[in-house]
């Protein structure tokens, strides 16, 4: 593993912060869900926070992503606001979409977020889509594409990075490879799991396959890509292993044992990144609970924000159906 | 007027329209050097070159994805799927995320899209490529359908629809293409949601769609040498629908026969129907008839393809029916 204190210190300290704010908000949403103030459902990210957060931190707000219906991760690290997310959360009018789409719909068009996505792999065209308008617009942003898996599988995967590699769109793809697919285990339906960035040999484009835990091999992986789209020389794929620490959704039934669940939760990015910035000398024990307590209380007046934000209106159901 | 193709006048609006906006754009497989599976987008690669008529690789899901993902980030686009046979294909992308974004994501995206899609029989193509899929995108909230039925009203609408921020499902016919009319030289839009008098008339109103607006016309015209006088309304669009032209029609001649070319179980008809009975019960003065294709996929030989596709005989027999 790289030493840390190669890195520039501001990195390491943004890398720490991102996989935090994720961890909390999605450990408070945890809580409340199962608490029942919320109505839907919810899929958390825990567990998965070194992907989001080491592809995210190469990108500027100009560039975009394409999300899935595991969003929450995606829109924090691409700088998304806790007040309006936890209020679209719960369902109120001040949330980001109004309080009328949820958990699985978390988006964010001005901070270039298009949209947690309740089909699996349907991001992907649409990233493909936004890389053709920065070709035509003739910008240098990129589009950086997060799917699962389970997403991989789909005609939609197969579809976009021939596309995308036909044209040298600026779209790296990012598979977060957690082994599931929703609730079936994905070694089960796949034969290559381990090694789905093999599968970009197919479309004449680089891929990877790396360690999804470690937010700085994620960050170093899709710098390389977003410099060689931002290049013009095209997409690429990277496989990102990691561990999804609840079930499909909240209160899902999980698939898998107690015995592999618990071992899926021994794999903590977070936990793994303090270790690593202790031993090297670049936070204390004090730090890293000045900065969870710093974090929980931005958290915490979210949920109280939502809370106090009155419920969208039954009639706003009919608004925005067709732009004028 | 000068008269011009079908084909040419959707070419004339697109061109016309690519010339105001440089990050408006088409894509489809073959729209390019091959001008077209149906011969719509003919010379426009030559006049605005490959990034802007882009020939795509045969994936109809990334050719709409595509399509959505470029309108949600300053772009527009016409995606053209050859037959809307196809268009099941891509109906995720279409239903589930052009239609809906601007309504999910709180007005912060609109989708700016054009699918150009083609419908219809009488050519013989057999059952994966004659079919009328209309009903199934005028089901969707988020969607606009246009299914012209005249070059004029071709050029008109295609306007219109590439100037709307919603996605946009045009539907052309196979057989109208190569039909020739009078088309103004000048840009011109005709409004969604406004329908047209074909033929005014007072015994009869015949609501038709596309193709079958010709069936139509050419019964009312034969008729008319018997003293039955049918009035021809098109309502051009069906989302959104001009209720009040269809109403008014109705409401003057008592009597409604609806004709389209897609399978009367479920299809569009049913619609117009309800709302004959909601809102016009108490002017007709005969039970609403509708005229489409049997239960049955499509067939290619022509005795099949005929006796499945509604004919002039059939809407002839329709009016008699309810005069």
């Amino acid at each position: 593993m790289e030493s840390l204190k190669k890195l520039d210190k501001d990195l390491v300290e943004r890398m720490h912060e991102g996989m935090l704010r994720i961890r909390l908000f999605e450990e408070t949403q945890s809580r409340v869900f199962k608490a029942g103030e919320q109505e839907g459902f919810t899929h958390l990210y825990l567990g998965e926070e070194a992907i989001a957060v080491g592809a995210c931190l190469n990108l500027t707000p100009d560039d975009f992503i394409t999300s899935t219906h595991r969003g929450h991760g995606h829109m924090i690290a691409k700088g998304g606001d806790f007040k309006k997310m936890m209020a679209e959360l719960y369902g109120r009018r001040t949330g980001q979409c109004l309080g009328r789409s949820g958990s699985l719909h978390i988006a964010d068009r001005s901070i270039g977020m298009l949209g947690a996505n309740g089909i699996v792999g349907d991001g992907n065209p649409i990233a493909v889509g936004a890389g053709y308008s920065i070709r035509l617009r003739g910008t240098k942003q990129v589009v950086v594409s997060f799917f699962g898996d389970g997403a991989t599988n789909q005609g939609t995967f197969h579809e976009s990075l021939n596309m995308a590699a036909s044209w040298d769109l600026p779209v790296i793809f990012v598979i977060e490879n957690n082994g599931l697919s929703c609730g079936t285990i994905t070694e089960s339906v796949c034969r290559v799991l381990n090694n789905l960035g093999d599968r970009a040999a197919a479309y004449g484009i680089p891929g990877e396959n790396i360690d999804g835990m470690d937010v700085v091999q994620v960050y170093r992986t899709v710098g390389k890509a977003v410099e060689r789209a931002r290049a013009g020389e095209g997409p690429t794929l990277v496989n990102c292993k990691t561990y999804r620490h609840h079930g499909h959704f909240e209160g899902d039934v999980d698939v898998r044992s107690p015995e592999q669940v618990k071992e899926a939760r021994g794999h903590d990015a977070v936990a793994d990144f303090e270790r690593r910035m202790l031993q090297e000398g670049l936070i204390t024990e004090q730090g890293i609970r000045e900065r969870r307590q710093r974090i929980q209380r931005l958290i915490d007046e979210a949920v109280e924000y939502a809370r106090g934000s009155p419920r969208a209106p039954a009639e706003d159901a009919m608004k925005f159906v067709y732009a004028e | 007027m000068r008269e011009i193709m079908y084909r040419e006048a959707l070419r004339e609006a697109m061109a016309a329209e690519m010339k105001k906006d440089p990050y408006l754009f088409l894509m489809a497989y073959d729209v390019g050097k091959y001008g077209g599976e149906h011969r719509i987008s003919g010379n426009l690669y030559h006049m605005f070159g490959d990034l802007r008529v882009k020939d795509a690789p045969i994936s109809e899901q990334a050719i709409v994805g595509c399509g959505i993902g470029a309108a949600v980030t300053g772009c527009r686009a016409i995606v053209e799927i050859p037959f809307m046979d196809f268009m099941p294909l891509c109906m995720d992308m279409i239903a589930n995320q052009a239609a809906k974004f601007y309504h999910t994501f709180g007005g912060q995206m609109n989708v700016p899209l054009v699918v150009l899609t083609s419908m219809g029989g009488y050519i013989r193509a057999a059952q994966q490529h004659s079919q009328c899929l209309e009903a199934w995108v005028a089901h969707v909230p988020g969607l606009k359908t246009v299914m012209p039925s005249t070059p004029h009203d071709a050029k008109g609408l295609m306007h219109t629809a590439i100037q709307d921020p919603n996605p946009v499902i045009f539907i052309e016919h196979k057989r109208l293409l190569p039909m020739k009319g009078p088309v103004p030289e000048e840009e011109y839009s005709i409004p969604f949601g406004q329908a047209d008098i074909k033929k005014e008339g007072k015994d009869v109103t015949v609501v038709a769609t596309s193709f079958t607006v010709h069936l139509s016309l050419n019964v009312a015209r034969k008729l008319e040498k018997e003293g039955i006088s049918v009035e021809v309304v098109d309502p051009r669009t069906l989302v959104p629908l001009d209720k009040r032209t269809i109403l008014d029609s109705v409401k003057k001649t008592s009597r409604a026969v609806i004709v389209h070319e897609a399978h009367v179980t479920g299809g569009f008809g049913g619609e117009i129907a309800a709302v004959l009975a909601d809102e016009a019960f108490g002017y007709l003065k005969a039970p609403v008839k509708r005229v489409g294709a049997k239960w049955t996929p499509i067939p290619f030989p022509s005795q099949q393809e005929d006796a499945v596709l509604p004919q002039e005989a059939d809407i002839e027999r329709a009016i008699r029916e309810v005069l």
